[in-house]
């Protein structure tokens, strides 16, 4: 009897723990996402499921960027249940810029300055109650910002 | 230690807006140093996480896509004087830094 009560206490335990853990996507960095060499992969390795563009998802970046070293981005959205807000920008070496792991405290709203190689695509990737948004923009550079 | 961060941070409403800027160079392992020609290697901030009241409220996973001295600026609800928010982070070769606000 003590045994079973023991056991019983336990596994209550447990399945409080598991309740409590935090609803976070990435608890770790997702090296591999980071590693990719081509914008759908690094989504692909971040995210399952299709991806929709959406007037919801705010990116304000602008058209053109003198300097490709030091780009500024704000990403928003109006979309509720935000976990994750990703930056891509589609012709870097390697595209995938930033991860913003967002709290129900959070407010969906990230600013970050980010290097451009080259001219490019700049995609925002919002994941909102399990579902993926974006919005996308082309960037001009006048000069890259990877160092050259 | 890495380099302090320099921390601005506003409640309006119940609504806190922080901004902050991290000394940190940023090398993306693409740039060629001038005078050796050699590949400069990598040295970049991989991850910030930010702190109200000791409890997460955001973390920034990053690549080497994102600038010399990041910025970044996020805004979480509920925050209110008397408050803390803590951001620190750490770079790919294990340095790290931490820096703390308190609203008045």
């Amino acid at each position: 009897m003590k045994l079973q009560r023991r056991a019983l206490l336990r596994s209550l335990f447990a399945a409080a723990a598991i309740v409590t853990v935090p609803r976070w996507v990435f608890a770790s960095r997702p090296d591999a996402a980071f590693d990719a060499d081509n914008a759908d992969g690094a989504v692909g390795d971040l995210f399952d499921g299709p991806v929709t563009e959406s007037d919801q998802v705010t990116l304000k970046i602008p058209d053109i960027a003198e300097n490709g070293a030091v780009v500024p981005v704000t990403v928003s959205t109006d979309l509720a249940d935000v976990e994750s807000i990703a930056v891509v920008v589609v012709n870097n070496p390697t595209p995938l810029a930033a991860l913003f792991e967002l709290t129900p405290q959070s407010v969906p709203e990230v600013s970050v300055r980010i290097k451009m190689g080259e001219s490019s695509a700049v995609r925002a990737i919002v994941k909102a109650g399990g579902k993926l948004y974006s919005a996308s923009k082309d960037v001009k550079v006048t000069i890259g910002g990877c160092g050259g | 230690m890495g380099k302090p961060i320099k921390i601005r941070a506003k409640i309006k409403g119940d609504v806190a807006e922080v901004k902050a800027l991290m000394p940190h160079p940023m090398e993306s392992g693409v740039r060629v140093d001038a005078d050796t020609g050699e590949a400069v290697p990598k040295h970049y901030i991989q991850e910030v996480v930010c702190k109200h009241n000791g409890t997460v409220v955001n973390t920034a996973f990053w690549g080497t896509g994102v600038s010399k001295n990041p910025y970044l600026s996020f805004k979480f609800k509920g925050a209110k004087a008397g408050d803390t928010v803590e951001i620190s982070w750490r770079d790919n070769t294990g340095d790290t830094s931490v820096s703390e606000i308190t609203f008045k």
